[in-house]
């Protein structure tokens, strides 16, 4: 039957957090998995779906993860394709010198004091392995050097802080070595996929991706009812009905943005500010219902499926016949199609280098990749003068501004996003300097780990994001967390409700739509969402 | 996967109680998952889980809050197509509380 699970509540969850690292050493203090913390294990029948290896239901929770029976074998043998095919791996196993330096920089540890979740003693649990099978002074030496055996208790272990990291990289930020932990967990995520050590939560999306094109398992009619009915209304709010096309060929750009934006809220309010900017414009565009899905949780499991499921883009803009890629507002999404897309799937020499045509600037920092952000396309159109906008219509916000860990530190898109919400609000604070931009701190859910039945984990993740978000709120009255990633919308509202009470999310792309004075439309009396507009409120 | 016994029947369910199989689901499954939260199925109940299951038929998805609350004002009229309407039907969220006793699965991925 059904586990039910209780998340504390907030002060609960302050006092619990406790730094006082236990009095045994780590390799001696058994590992918990304690309901709230974990993500529950994948179905058979998805993992089956893209060919996983170890294909059946199984849970966390019990003594049996139904593991092969050579599962030691699989696991090191994995470890040392890895090790062989990527020399950053093997690097990251050989050059830390355990001074620390990241340790207070995850919020995992800073919302759970677990010394297992430093960013240097989660990654310790796996070079310990590397040590022991693939060095020679952890062969003789064992435990001395560091080392220890592959055990089942070992490998439970090495999965449950697998799934409490988000790959955010801030530590690695601040490691003088530049050793990116994130590269850690994802390989380690990796080797346990080939025991089908999966999540539901991961797992599903990945085969509703591989089937129907988007994470959420849309149909192509499912998609287009939901944006027709955003297009009601926008008619509502703005008097203005849009008309955008689907699968159309010969378009000149073709738009991808995660499905979160298609079909959930507050994402479906950002959407609606897509569709509304490039109405405006006039712009030759088209929705793809088979490109339809922007993110790829894919990542989340192995570097092979992340390429297949990353194919598609591409695909669908040469079978189109567009000239280039404009990207909506995600954050994995951005790390995969920036580090990864153009040598897993590129190159992608049948489109050309993005040209924006309202201004006719040619974005060449997108030359390899002929895609934009949809912040660096607007902010090059405000940048040019071509867009009327109304920034009093928001003056009811109070603004900040969530840096998405990896559009931040995975590609350097800082300034953009900020100046896009600097044009179409008032009100904008920026949250403590060591909390934002480069520094940005995790949602405390990213990598699929955004699933209920690990809630208490997320609140605890999210703790330091919110902290700061509570700070400038008490500071300035912020009453709106910004951000432009998907799985932010998401997971922010959660945490703002738990933490931060008051502080509602939104996508720029609504804030955007909101000011935009469009060609022929009624005076406005609400926003996006149909709340009045200030100064409009008796109406 | 866990297995849930009724009226001497096993029916897998995943881990937060919803249905697997769409096949499995019957009226009485449905009175019985809802009695499980201390709701007893009014007409009104109904109404909202025969539109979800229309839906799901539909599209092979559970309808996000907002186009439940918009087709139920359609079909049913502005006094329940409102999202505090169906709340009070469902204090756990139409969308996770109603799905589960329509049988549907829940929602995954960047929502």
């Amino acid at each position: 039957m059904a586990t039910k699970v209780t998340t504390p509540k907030p002060d609960q969850l302050v006092t619990s957090i406790d730094f006082t690292p236990p009095k045994t050493g780590w390799m001696d203090t058994p590992t918990i998995i304690k309901p709230g913390t974990f993500c529950w294990g994948a179905k058979g029948k998805n993992l089956a779906t893209v060919e996983f290896p170890n294909a059946r239901d199984w849970n966390p929770s019990d003594q049996d993860w139904k593991l092969p029976e050579n599962w030691q074998e699989i696991f090191l043998k994995g470890m040392e394709d890895l090790l062989g095919k990527y020399r950053s791996f093997k690097v990251f196993m050989d050059i830390c010198v355990r001074c620390g330096a990241c340790a207070d920089k995850c919020h995992f540890f800073i919302g759970s004091g677990d010394p297992k979740n430093m960013p240097v003693g989660r990654a310790e649990l796996l070079r310990s392995v590397y040590r022991k099978y693939f060095t020679a002074s952890g062969k003789m030496l064992g435990k001395v050097a560091g080392a220890r055996e592959l055990t089942v208790d070992v490998l439970k272990e090495l999965w449950y802080y697998a799934y409490q990291c988000t790959e955010c990289r801030r530590c690695s930020l601040y490691c003088p070595y530049g050793i990116d932990t994130a590269e850690i967990t994802i390989m380690c995520r990796e080797m346990l996929n080939l025991l089908g050590l999966n999540t539901d939560w991961i797992s599903g999306p990945v085969a509703n991706c591989y089937m129907k094109g988007n994470h959420l398992g849309l149909e192509p009619h499912a998609i287009m009812n939901s944006i027709e009915g955003m297009i009601d209304d926008i008619e509502t709010v703005t008097g203005v009905r849009v008309n955008p096309s689907f699968n159309r060929k010969g378009a000149e750009i073709l738009f991808v943005t995660p499905s979160g934006d298609l079909f959930a809220d507050p994402g479906t309010f950002t959407c609606m500010g897509y569709l509304a900017l490039f109405h405006e414009l006039g712009l030759d565009y088209t929705w793809s219902t088979y490109a339809s899905e922007g993110g790829n949780f894919g990542f989340f499991t192995s570097n092979e499926m992340a390429k297949r499921l990353n194919s598609k883009i591409y695909a669908e803009a040469k079978r189109l016949g567009v000239k280039y890629i404009i990207g909506g507002e995600c954050g994995h999404m951005w790390r995969v199609l920036h580090q990864y897309m153009d040598t897993w799937n590129g190159p992608a020499d049948f489109l050309e280098v993005p040209v924006s045509p309202i201004t006719g600037t040619r974005f060449d920092t997108a030359k390899v990749l002929k895609m934009i952000h949809i912040t660096e396309f607007t902010a090059d159109l405000i940048k040019h003068g071509k867009l009327k906008l109304d920034p009093s219509r928001n003056d009811d916000l109070v603004v900040t501004y969530h840096d998405s860990c990896n559009t931040s530190r995975g590609m350097g898109l800082l300034d953009e996003p900020r100046y896009v919400i600097k044009s179409v609000c008032n009100n904008f604070y920026e949250m403590p300097e060591n909390t934002i931009r480069e520094q940005t701190f995790c949602c405390g859910s990213g990598t699929g780990l955004n699933a209920s039945e690990n809630m208490e984990l997320r609140m605890r993740g999210g703790f330091p994001r919110a902290n700061a978000v509570k700070h400038v709120k008490e500071k300035h009255g912020v009453n709106m967390l910004a951000n432009i990633c998907a799985i932010d919308r998401a997971t922010l509202s959660a945490s703002m409700d738990y933490w931060v009470p008051g502080v509602r999310v939104t996508g720029v792309h609504e804030m955007v739509a909101n000011a935009l004075i469009m060609k022929g439309e009624k005076e406005r009396e609400t926003n996006l969402r149909g709340e009045p507009l200030p100064g409009k409120e008796g109406n | 996967m866990a297995m849930m016994d009724f009226q001497g029947k096993q029916i897998e369910v995943d881990d937060d109680g919803y249905l697997l199989n769409l096949d499995d689901w019957t009226k009485d499954l449905a009175e019985h998952l809802a009695k499980q939260d201390g709701i007893d199925l009014s007409e009104a109940h109904w109404e909202v889980i025969n539109f979800l299951r229309e839906y799901y038929k539909q599209y092979q998805i559970a309808p996000m809050i907002k186009i439940l609350v918009k087709e139920i004002g359609k079909a049913m009229g502005p006094e329940k197509g409102n999202t505090k309407y169906l709340y009070e039907l469902y204090p756990g969220g139409p969308a996770k509380q109603a799905c589960k006793y329509a049988g549907l699965p829940k929602p995954t991925g960047c929502v």
